[in-house]
């Protein structure tokens, strides 16, 4: 092992950060791969967000005036797209990649150049995907972008897809490429690269969600490669998997897409219950309420989410039996649930509470995440879900799990690690204005709708009945301020990383505890190259 | 826990062959779907890309990622000869290989529970099983439920591929590989370089012979049978299940194959071949794969 020493001299020669271009192109670091991630997902979170204000401007009023009913459909589909696999997703790989080797005390992720892989072939995918919409809206012809809806079903994006939906599937092929070896990397580094006496149930909560999220990951993104491969091969080459004159099934294409999109949504939702499990206990100055409880609680989430997919497709017509056992198993998907926001409450319970934005962000997750979880309860009794299904309730429920669940628990993450990340403290003032603007006006955009959804108006229209008028009016002011309210969010993350602001200090946060606040604020562009011993 | 060695672990400088990874997968991806616009007959779209450049893309990109992985693995094989690669890497690598192939496994079980959809719950509801005779009635009342499905509800007919003959004679040559590749790792470990070599060479060979074996297969299914692609959803899913194990015994047979010449050269000891481990799993991976698919497909 004489090479062995070489190396130790060789690498000492390196402590420095690459500069220019390569930096980020070639990057093998953690840290700036995890940046890459973050600034990625927020301009894909603002590409999404300028298609959901045309959708929103489109349904101001009822008829129709601002895009024609084909491009609506374009705008619906991709902005579910770009909001589910550019926006969230990346958003939480850029927060396990920037924490968790932090967190553990690892050098770095376990396979560094892999993890560069990942995050780079995403700029491409989606350069394929918005081709579509930038072709639909100014090329010759305009011809159509995947305009099925984000779940695309078969025949709409098999026999009647346009030809964009090629594009779609390809560019589909290369996100599951990226979350795989993405997931592969977060559940390597979790099982073999913690510090000395980091046992696994010493981990930051946020490192267990991170790794369940992992294994879904790899479980079900295979699955959706299946399904997009089938739907190529039935659009080009013949093969009737999803058509019923050869012997196949379009409701076939539902359970395997819901297969995939059931631990999809839990996916995007479990780190975010890391964050808020490593947020609340810093400023109610506690322990965590029921560590051992959060893991095994995360653990079933993630294996409940296997047997539940059925309950987005009680409508199409499923043997009694089959329809049952979906609702009973989604039900029961609320006692873990409830486990959890039960012991957020219980940590605060008597804790000396202050409300920091990261806290105040944090908060409102709890609460607003719970109201989505509550109409999720209501959506998953199968004779309930009868009136309900494809009606604006669904999308008031989604967006309060995803918006003001996953989005909201990322803010609280980016407020809570800038420090960490800049060196310096995010903007108060900007701050406090992003959250309280962004509180408000997200429960004007989607708090009506659930009452739009109960009175029966279906998602995916670009018109409505008239007695829908009002809500739908003040749903759009919603939005629109919503959407402008995160201008400010773009000020204070551009302010941080200019480094303008209060300098911040290796522990920023008084009641904050993990390996991530021992190393200096901004974190040096090595740490733990040796580890820590955690005691 | 994780294991503690005296070098530290070794974290690469920064490289470009990702970004190059990323620009071949690009290329791929946009040829690909040009490409198949451009070679097929779909749908009533007019509005469609009829140019001939897909094609030239398409390979493009894959020469692309051929040359990246060459350059990508060239770095590591030389990180790892100069002993840069610590016992706590190996366990990362060893690690990350079994989640790829869990990925993997959950792939074709996708593929596999569609068929059994299809042949426990499609079939059955179109010829009016359950509470569906008003399906069957109103839609083809003349459809009759069977497996294989040689007859489907439009009325396109094909034969059954059967399991003896040529699907046997592949399980026995893939079950003989997966033992020629055994005892030529046990080799491996016991320094017998000689039998290494031998039984290694016998592996790709057979390997080879499988993927020749298999192409007779699909001749044998389109000119005589009638079994293509467009018979309906028995031959989606022979052509689906089978083709994609093709494409994995493939990529497995190229491993093999370096692994080979790899050995020619030396590059492996008895402590060192992660490697030769990881394309030994993949190996046994697609073995594993094809007993269900001879049991599930062919047989029953």
């Amino acid at each position: 092992m004489t090479a062995v020493a070489a190396h130790t001299d060789h690498h000492d020669d390196h402590h420095h950060a690459p500069h220019g271009l390569k930096r980020w192109l070639f990057s093998t670091n953690h840290k700036d791969i995890g940046t890459l991630y973050l600034w990625f997902s927020f301009a894909m979170f603002m590409v999404g967000g300028l298609m959901a204000l045309v959708i929103r401007a489109e349904l101001m009023y009822p008829g129709l005036q601002v895009v024609d009913p084909e491009f609506f459909n374009q705008m619906t589909t991709v902005h579910g797209l770009v909001m589910v696999f550019g926006a969230v997703m990346p958003a939480t790989v850029g927060l396990a990649n920037w924490m968790i080797p932090l967190m553990i005390g690892a050098p770095d992720m376990a396979l560094p150049r892999m993890n560069n892989w990942s995050f780079w072939i995403l700029p491409f995918a989606f350069t394929i995907l918005i081709s579509a919409v930038l072709m639909s809206a100014f090329g010759e012809g305009n011809p159509s972008a995947p305009n099925f809806g984000w779940t695309f079903y078969a025949p709409l994006s098999t026999k009647y897809g346009p030809a964009s939906t090629d594009l779609f599937i390809l560019s589909v092929h290369m996100m599951g490429i990226s979350s795989i070896m993405g997931a592969i990397n977060v559940i390597v580094t979790v099982l073999n690269m913690r510090a000395p006496g980091m046992t696994m149930m010493k981990m930051p909560l946020f490192v267990w969600t991170w790794l369940i999220t992992a294994f879904l990951l790899v479980a079900v993104m295979p699955v959706l490669a299946g399904a997009v491969t089938m739907m190529l091969t039935d659009r080009h080459f013949g093969t009737s998997f999803f058509s019923a004159a050869g012997g196949g099934d379009p409701v076939l294409f539902q359970h395997i897409f819901w297969f995939f999109g059931h631990p999809e949504v839990y996916i995007m939702i479990l780190p975010s219950f890391g964050i808020v499990s490593a947020i609340i206990p810093t400023f109610a100055r506690k322990h965590l309420f029921g560590y051992a409880s959060m893991v095994y609680a995360t653990a079933s989430i993630a294996l409940l989410s296997f047997v539940v997919w059925a309950h987005h497709m009680f409508t199409v017509g499923m043997p009694l039996a089959g329809t049952l056992f979906f609702m009973y198993m989604t039900m029961l998907i609320s006692v873990p649930t409830g486990v959890k926001v039960f012991n957020w409450v219980a940590t605060m319970w008597r804790g000396s509470i202050t409300f920091e934005l990261p806290m105040k962000w944090a908060l409102a997750f709890v609460v607003l995440f719970t109201c989505g979880g509550l109409s999720g309860l209501m959506l998953a009794m199968t004779p309930v879900d009868f009136q309900y299904h494809d009606t604006y309730f669904v999308v008031a429920h989604f967006h309060y799990v995803l918006v003001s669940g996953a989005i909201f628990s990322i803010f609280a993450a980016a407020y809570y690690w800038l420090p960490k990340w800049s060196g310096v403290m995010p903007n108060t003032f900007l701050g406090e204005l992003h959250f309280w603007n962004s509180l408000l006006s997200v429960n004007l955009l989607f708090f009506p709708m659930h009452f739009v959804g109960l009175a029966g108006m279906p998602r995916r229209y670009a018109d409505y009945a008239l007695q829908f008028a009002d809500y739908n009016y003040w749903v759009s002011i919603g939005a629109f301020w919503f959407g402008l309210s995160q201008i400010l969010f773009v000020i204070v993350c551009v302010l941080c990383a200019m480094k303008k602001g209060q300098k911040a200090p290796a522990a920023p946060w008084e009641g904050a505890e993990g390996l991530e606040w021992t190393v200096p604020s901004p974190a040096p562009f090595h740490t733990f190259d040796t580890p820590p011993v955690v005691k | 826990m994780a294991e503690h060695n005296s070098s530290k672990y070794y974290v690469p400088e920064s490289s470009p062959w990702p970004i190059l990874g990323s620009i071949g997968l690009f290329l791929i991806a946009i040829g690909a779907a040009n490409f198949i616009q451009q070679s097929t007959e779909f749908g009533q779209n007019t509005l469609r890309n009829t140019g001939d450049l897909g094609g030239w893309i398409l390979i493009t990109g894959v020469l692309v990622i051929i040359a990246t992985m060459f350059m990508w693995w060239r770095d590591t094989i030389r990180e790892s000869i100069t002993g840069l690669h610590n016992a706590q890497l190996g366990n990362s690598y060893r690690q990350g290989m079994i989640w790829f192939i869990f990925s993997e496994v959950m792939f074709f079980g996708i593929l596999f529970g569609a068929m059994f959809y299809a042949r426990w719950l499609i079939i059955p509801w179109l010829a009016g099983e359950g509470n569906n005779a008003m399906t069957h009635e109103l839609l083809w009342p003349d459809f009759q439920a069977m497996w294989p499905l040689t007859t489907t509800p439009d009325g396109r007919t094909t034969q059954a591929m059967g399991a003896w003959g040529l699907p046997a004679i592949n399980t026995a040559i893939l079950l003989a590989s997966s033992l020629t590749l055994t005892i030529a790792h046990h080799a491996l470990i016991t320094g017998e370089r000689g039998k290494l070599i031998l039984f290694q060479g016998i592996t790709v060979l057979l390997g080879m012979s499988f993927l020749f074996l298999q192409v007779e297969e699909y001749i044998h299914a389109y000119q005589d049978l009638g079994l293509t692609l467009e018979a309906g959803i028995y031959g989606s899913m022979f052509f689906f299940l089978t083709g994609f194990h093709g494409i994995h015994v493939t990529m497995g047979t190229i491993m093999l194959t370096i692994m080979f010449f790899r050995i020619l050269k030396g590059h492996f000891s008895k402590d060192n071949h992660f490697a030769y481990e990881a394309a030994a799993w993949y190996w046994h991976f697609v073995d594993v794969v094809w007993l269900f698919l001879y049991v599930c497909v062919y047989w029953l």
